[in-house]
């Protein structure tokens, strides 16, 4: 036997179908499994290699030179298939094209950038919290009522979007999640809408469709001072109205749901409010709200002695990593004691969400509010997930509450 | 808190993220070495863009910014070239005389003051040295599928760094034009009709810079982009020796060894405090400060951001005073 082949592993294979409902479901046994079966798992059912380990979806993350996302990050071989949309220019898009959208977009959402709407989404919290707590109703579903409306609230304003249609965001972004899988009846369950959706949103990414001091159009100078072409200006905000809120939407409700089912952990926020920024990554953590991206190889890639052929796609699994026990002691507990830090929820490296401190900032200030003026919350009834390719998402989240005293 | 969370097979950057081994050290032309630069572990460096540049912390304290000229598919190593400068401070001097192949220096960054912007065409000027941003970018303008030309002047042909691989490789779209042969660069021939489409990143010494900016004035705005570096505002060297850092609202204060990153210091110190990367490079540690000069070393902040010395990026910046007090 030759020397190469005699050293190479063949992966272990794994028949499931990480897409079927079961396991958007509960993805945890899945992600147990193929964890336990190796670094790398060959899916029979898509032909794709999976990765389930902290250690390799990390590493694959990071090195964009091997696993590229020109070729798309769901289960579409852009080389072989065609997008059912334009490319996005900063998700679907490698060096050096990816380049100038990342560049202006990076420093648009950078952290001193956004200091000035701390003040305005902590007002916007604290209005939306009491206001809620004025209708005197202690059981509400907390999805609706707080996940949900808080980003719809502050993030379409600070894009700079007019007051009609936001309520396509969200059945936007679901489709555009859904769109990474397979073409299964999740999928299909959207046919009907896509082509009205894609042009309501297309159509918001205009420069006069937007206020003059929102980030839409702080892209839209970038593109006057020729850092980005006028063309690529519009799919840029694009991005900001399809990655930047259904995730954060789902990721509140799992800090949400994290709070209302470990009340310690609520009394530990309600005691140390700062703790607000930990919580959140740490649910994010927890929850995972984008469980899986895909990549393509550009070569024949090595990883943990298993070749991974050119042009195959790799499916990563966050939310896997994320409860990874070699890298997290107690992985499955939700624990305000940990330092979350190192999670890839927001991926990592080169494509690592570039809107991640918008996210954080939104998190911080709704939780800081509840935590002031709430002493309990617990769940009311058994929440219902929403089933979604790539998204851990939520259809409600009934809760009871009771007012700080 | 946090600490025992930490199991040993978590990847950790550590101080290792800014601290680098002088892999080789080449002449490249008269009075210019190429160094390239790799983690001693032959992790992986920080991505960089065309136009990126790093700091060097050399072993005398001195710091000075070099344009990365080689190849950023390479996530292994970095590759700067250095113009020994008689009349400058004696970073050059220490490169070019007392580095040696094996040494660690320090990295900041990388930053990028001179991205490659879109455009249809690309005419790249470049003066002696000032080739090196250039360098990748002509690479990428080359895998955009843009059209491009680059003006090399130089005092002598000897002087010009990689001016035979660029002749080697690009042909006509390379014209060279050492001063003691051509004179000095005929910028009107070659800006005098502002062309649409076209950007003209221009590297090299002030007064090319000032030539360029005045021949290209009836350009449309935005056409010309410049890297000028200037010399770093800071007086005070930056610290090899352990210094204090003061958590304001907790009331602690934590010592920092040369060896230990101010995070994981901070860390150690029961301060909650998120991180991501911990390669400066994602933001998510960014603290403020009250009082003390932070030695940035991550590549967020701009220019006036570090300068105002307000906030700093705990996995990667350390401290150029003795004493660093943070909003924690």
């Amino acid at each position: 036997m030759p020397e190469a082949t005699a050293t190479a592993v063949l992966p272990p294979t794994s028949h499931a179908d990480p897409f079927a409902a079961e396991h958007l479901e509960h993805p945890e046994p899945l992600h147990h499994s193929l964890r336990e079966a190796g670094p790398v798992v060959r899916l029979s059912r898509y032909d794709v290699y999976a990765l389930a380990r902290h250690q390799e979806v990390h590493a694959a993350l990071v090195d964009w030179q091997s696993f590229q996302s020109g070729a798309g990050v769901g289960l579409a071989n852009f080389r072989h298939e065609k997008p059912w949309r334009p490319p996005s220019l900063l998700l679907e898009a490698d060096p050096p094209h990816h380049d100038a959208p990342r560049s202006v977009l990076r420093e648009i959402l950078a952290p001193p950038a956004l200091r000035r709407l701390r003040e305005t989404w902590q007002v916007a919290a604290e209005n939306l919290v009491d206001a809620l707590l004025a209708t005197g109703s202690m059981e509400f579903d907390a999805f609706d009522a707080l996940a949900k409306v808080f980003p719809l609230r502050v993030f379409p304003d600070a894009v700079g979007l007019g007051p009609d249609g936001r309520e396509n965001l969200l059945p936007y972004g679901n489709m555009a999640f859904n769109a990474f899988g397979p073409r299964n009846d999740l999928v299909a369950a959207d046919a009907h809408r896509v082509a009205k959706l894609s042009a309501w949103v297309n159509a918001q990414c205009a420069r006069e469709k937007l206020t003059q001091d929102g980030f839409g159009a702080r892209i839209w100078a970038a593109a006057d001072r020729g850092d980005l072409t006028h063309e690529q200006a519009p799919l840029v905000v694009r991005s900001l109205l399809t990655a930047g809120v259904d995730t954060t939407v789902h990721g509140l409700a799992a800090a949400l749901y994290a709070f209302a089912t470990h009340p310690d952990q609520w009394q530990r926020l309600r005691e140390r409010p700062e703790l607000a920024r930990v919580a959140f990554d740490e649910a994010v953590r927890w929850q995972s709200p984008v469980q899986t991206f895909f990549r393509t190889a550009t070569t024949d890639v090595t990883v943990a002695g298993t070749v991974i052929p050119q042009d195959s796609k790799i499916l990563m699994f966050l939310g896997a990593a994320n409860r990874d026990p070699a890298r997290w002691s107690d992985p499955d507990r939700f624990d305000l004691g940990r330092d979350p830090s190192g999670h890839v929820s927001f991926g990592m490296g080169l494509h690592q969400c570039v809107g991640q401190h918008v996210a954080r900032l939104e998190a911080e200030s709704l939780l800081t509010a509840l935590a002031r003026r709430v002493e309990r919350i617990e769940l009311a009834d058994e929440p219902r997930r929403h089933l979604n390719n790539t998204l851990r998402s939520w259809a409600s989240l009934p809760v009871r509450i009771r007012p700080a005293a | 808190m946090v600490v025992q969370n930490l199991l040993p097979t978590a990847p950790r950057y550590s101080t290792s993220t800014v601290t680098l081994e002088v892999r080789s050290k080449d002449v490249v032309a008269d009075g210019v070495v190429s160094l390239t630069l790799a983690h001693a572990d032959g992790t992986r460096l920080p991505d960089w863009t065309p136009g990126s540049h790093i700091d060097l912390v050399l072993p005398n304290g001195a710091t000075r910014q070099y344009s990365l000229c080689g190849d950023r598919w390479d996530p292994y190593s970095y590759r700067v070239a250095v113009l020994r400068e008689p009349a400058g401070r004696g970073g050059s001097a220490y490169v070019h005389d007392t580095l040696t192949p094996g040494a660690r220096v320090g990295v900041g960054g990388p930053r990028n003051h001179f991205p490659l912007a879109p455009a249809d065409r690309y005419l790249f000027i470049a003066g002696g040295i000032g080739v090196t941003p250039l360098l990748p970018m002509i690479r990428q303008a080359e895998l955009m599928g843009a059209d491009w030309q680059l003006l090399y002047g130089g005092r002598t042909r000897t002087s010009m760094a990689f001016r035979d691989e660029l002749t080697a490789a690009h042909g006509d779209r390379v014209t060279v034009a050492p001063q003691d042969e051509c004179g000095l660069l005929d910028l009107g021939a070659w800006l005098s009709e502002p062309a649409a489409g076209t950007k003209v990143y221009c590297c090299g010494p002030g007064p090319l810079l000032a030539a360029v900016e005045d021949a290209c004035a009836a350009w449309p705005p935005y056409s010309l982009r410049t890297e000028r570096f200037t010399a770093a505002a800071h007086t005070e060297p930056v610290l090899r020796t352990p210094f204090e850092v003061e958590l304001r609202r907790s009331g602690r204060t934590v010592t920092v060894s040369p060896d230990v990153s101010v995070l994981d210091a901070l860390r150690q110190a029961g301060a909650d405090l998120l991180s991501s990367c911990e390669q400066g490079t994602c933001g998510t540690c960014l603290t403020p400060v009250v009082a003390g000069t932070p030695d940035h070393r991550d590549s967020v902040l701009a220019d006036h951001e570090r300068e105002a010395n307000d906030c700093m990026l705990p996995c990667v910046s350390r401290s150029r005073s003795g004493r660093l007090v943070l909003d924690l």
